[in-house]
């Protein structure tokens, strides 16, 4: 079992409104137990998960947006952001609650390109 | 005529179908579709024009989940749930875009 593989998630759904950026967490945090390559994307509305200052107390859900910046601890670090996705959304670095390396859409897509597995929420 | 948007307007294309439909009346906000009042976005030109015709309303306990209360597109009325239940009380009809 020596075997390590490079797994990419790929987050484009915004929190909250359905279950995908939750649910993709979860297999992260799996994932992360079995010592693989794991990497982090956030493309189109996903790129809200990682914005800063979410309280859920309104809509009683629980807010697992703290979660993100507990990865480091699970040994993931590698958090990536599409540039145009943030442009989109007139969101900036300093917005988001976690420290992301920003790729450009090219850039994105190479990355992708490099991987063993995809798994897309 | 109220409408009720609950979908993100960069992902999907409710809040698109009622902008161009709709002559008058008024926009709910609520869930995913209030990241449209939002400054700063794509949408933003987009929704400024629609509020000449229609009143625009944000659920805010929706935005503050979001973490972008403190964003809201000047001339859009946030709303609690009380606010919520005035405006369908309120409007003669209502449709949720789904």
């Amino acid at each position: 079992m020596s075997d390590v593989k490079k797994f990419m998630f790929v987050n484009r759904k915004a929190p909250h409104g359905t279950i995908y950026a939750l649910e993709s967490l979860e297999v992260v945090l799996i994932t992360a137990a079995f010592d693989q390559d794991v990497s982090l994307v956030f493309l189109d509305d996903g790129v809200y998960q990682l914005k800063k200052g979410q309280q859920t107390k309104g809509i009683e859900v629980k807010n697992f947006s703290t979660t993100y910046r507990a990865l480091d601890g699970y040994d993931i670090e590698k958090l990536y952001v599409e540039k145009e996705s943030m442009d989109a959304r007139g969101l900036t670095e300093d917005d988001l609650l976690v420290d992301v390396t920003v790729l450009t859409s090219k850039e994105m897509g190479a990355l992708m390109g490099e991987q063993d597995v995809v798994l897309s929420f | 005529m109220l409408h009720i948007i609950n979908k993100s307007a960069l992902t999907n294309g409710s809040l698109d179908t009622c902008l161009r439909t709709a002559e008058s009346g008024e926009i709910l906000l609520i869930e995913d579709a209030v990241y449209a009042a939002t400054k700063g976005s794509a949408l933003e030109a987009k929704v400024r024009e629609a509020m000449g015709r229609l009143k625009i309303n944000v659920l805010m306990p929706d935005l503050e989940a979001r973490g972008l209360a403190d964003r809201v597109i000047e001339g859009i009325s946030p709303v609690d749930y009380g606010g919520f239940v005035d405006l369908v009380a309120g409007n003669k009809n209502c449709q949720s875009w789904l």
